[in-house]
């Protein structure tokens, strides 16, 4: 039979080959992330949050799960690492707050006048972020 | 050069230059925020925005003037709309101008706002932060620009180069589509980002890379016949292993644990297509017949998968394995990775296209002086960003041993701090690349023009 031996098939077969594992991965993929409650929990609140997110271009400076740029912070787990449920969202509240520093020879980050709801809803999108089954990743907790 | 409709490329490539050497400003800019504070002229947020926005499109005009070029010649015919073509250009061109002055000018909340971002959220991730609006002119520029090289192909003559480009440039198109979907669960965002970022990267414009290489090989040696049984083996390549080694991307970022297994596999062999085009260029240097009289093409050439297997191959390669990814994600690593693997591959092969057409486009194939300043800026260029890459792995070791393996309870920023001097090595070498810059675009204004 030609068509088993002709490059030509073989090299098409493993195409459609690996791109129906890649389908296949994918629908799974999706149906395992509707799984976990907290991913379906999303309120108007975080969907709010992540929009500020967004549209303040924080990953220009942070990443967020690793990803974005390196100038700043890890963001994914910022949450936790400022305190969880004891003051996370007072801590970081105050943080957003009190930019720029203006300390010299430190990176500064610019001040975005959040108001109070936008406030509350970043801060319900990086809570709802640092809960995300990560396989335990960052290694450490400062990112 | 055969045909008019060839010229289109000359104003792509200028402008593609035009546009990198904006791209380096602001990445130096970029890299004195890194060390000296005080000083910043632009906020590092913007002007990172506009480095790797400028970055990917800077490349896509080269990547189209070389379509532009290698098309008519290939297919044997003028373009099939040739006058659309440099409408298209301009149309492109002020989009690009618009969006390099909202950015600059405007804050990114306020550019948000006045697009309507928050009707259709698409804004503010990375490499995808361009309005909405804007992503919908890109989206129609790719179409008409597809729609008008694929007609040329079908009523010319087919080569494996052309219908390559050609599902290179399509495929590109096609994936752009999930620039418009941004899931409000920030997981399957992420998911579905990858899909257009990774199949650009490692699959649609690697296509056209090595279509490009194939060309200028072919050029060089004139053997079609074997230009061609290695384009098939390197495209095989290609496909087979960059489809399912998105699962590189997936490793901490919310999915399911088998990604690790499947990213990790399906990356080792990621290298492959790189050690190809290395096996394949090196045909040519073993080639008595091919004297080319552009020196600097053949030493583009001969580099371009050189450094790609380096950058790209090599250094992704060491970083991809989910158990070391697992300390090196996120961290100064990837930036080495991302400037390395974006210069040997994307920036090397543009420069090579140019290197091939512009002395044809400007009646300047005998030039020599031309040739030798554009030699002095390949080996300035390639030197000074193999040495940023290098101060930058090494910050990045030490940011990853001192965070995320040591109890040092220090904060991110002092941590940051005390790689100051790695910083400075780096703003240095970024500062000698700006001078390869400038010897490149020299190297135009002194080659000499054959009056005909």
């Amino acid at each position: 039979m030609k068509i088993f031996t002709e490059p030509k098939y073989i090299y098409y077969s493993s195409l459609i080959l690996f791109i129906c594992i890649l389908l296949g991965l994918t629908i799974h993929t999706i149906v395992v992330l509707h799984q976990p409650e907290h991913l379906n929990n999303l309120t108007p609140q975080i969907i709010q949050g992540k929009l500020v997110w967004e549209e303040n271009n924080c990953i220009g400076c942070h990443t967020l799960l690793g990803e974005g740029a390196y100038f700043a912070p890890e963001l994914g787990n910022v949450y936790k690492r400022r305190g969880g449920d004891n003051g996370g969202v007072y801590f970081i509240k105050a943080w957003l707050k009190s930019m720029p520093t203006n300390i010299p020879g430190r990176r500064q980050m610019p001040q975005f006048n959040l108001t109070e709801d936008e406030l509350n809803a970043l801060i319900a999108f990086l809570k709802w972020t640092s809960e995300i089954n990560t396989s335990s990743w960052p290694p450490s907790e400062k990112g | 050069m055969l045909y008019s409709s060839q010229r289109i490329a000359k104003p792509y490539f200028i402008a593609a230059i035009t546009l990198f050497t904006i791209q380096v400003l602001f990445g130096l800019s970029m890299g004195m925020q890194y060390v000296e504070i005080s000083i910043p002229l632009i906020s590092f947020d913007t002007a990172r925005l506009i480095h790797i926005s400028l970055l990917i499109i800077w490349i896509l005009f080269g990547f189209m003037g070389a379509i532009h070029y290698i098309i008519p010649e290939e297919s044997e015919r003028e373009l099939y709309y040739p006058k659309q073509a440099i409408q298209l250009f301009w149309i492109f061109l002020s989009l690009v101008i618009v969006t390099f002055f909202a950015y600059l000018l405007l804050p990114y909340a306020t550019l948000a706002k006045i697009t309507g971002n928050q009707f259709f959220p698409t804004m503010g991730r990375e490499y995808l932060e361009q309005p909405t609006i804007i992503k919908l002119g890109i989206f129609a520029i790719l179409c008409a620009f597809t729609y008008n090289m694929t007609m040329t192909v079908l009523h010319g003559r087919k080569t494996v180069i052309n219908l390559l480009l050609l599902t290179g440039i399509a495929g590109s198109t096609i994936v752009f589509i999930f620039a418009f979907y941004n899931s409000s669960n920030l997981v399957i965002a992420k998911y579905y980002k990858w899909w257009l970022i990774h199949f650009w990267l490692e699959g649609t414009w690697e296509l056209i890379m090595e279509a490009i290489l194939a060309y200028i090989i072919f050029k060089i040696t004139g053997d079609r016949e074997i230009v061609e049984k290695w384009l098939y083996v390197m495209v095989a390549v290609t496909l087979t292993t960059s489809i399912l080694g998105i699962g590189h991307h997936y490793y901490w970022i919310g999915m399911p644990e088998y990604w690790q297994w499947i990213g990790t596999i399906f990356s080792i062999f990621e290298m492959l297509p790189f050690f190809f085009m290395v096996l394949f260029v090196f045909n040519v240097v073993n080639c008595t017949k091919c004297r080319s009289s552009n020196r600097a093409l053949k030493l583009w050439a001969l580099s371009t998968p050189i450094m790609a297997f380096l950058g790209a191959g090599v250094l992704g390669f060491l970083h991809t394995l989910a158990p070391v990814n697992y300390y090196s994600h996120g961290t100064q690593i990837t930036s080495a990775h991302g400037h390395l693997a974006f210069y040997s591959t994307y920036v090397m092969i543009v420069l090579t296209m140019i290197s091939y057409a512009m002395p044809l486009l400007r009646n300047t194939v005998t030039d020599k002086i031309g040739q030798r300043f554009e030699i002095l800026a390949f080996w300035i260029m390639t030197i000074s960003m193999f040495c940023m890459a290098l101060f930058t792995v090494i910050a990045g070791i030490m940011q990853v041993y001192i965070q995320r393996t040591t109890d040092i309870n220090l904060p991110f920023i002092e941590i940051q701090n005390s790689m100051n001097i790695l910083y400075w090595l780096r703003e240095i070498s970024g500062i000698i690349f700006m001078f390869g810059v400038i010897i490149y675009i020299i190297s135009f204004f002194v080659a000499e023009i054959k009056k005909t």
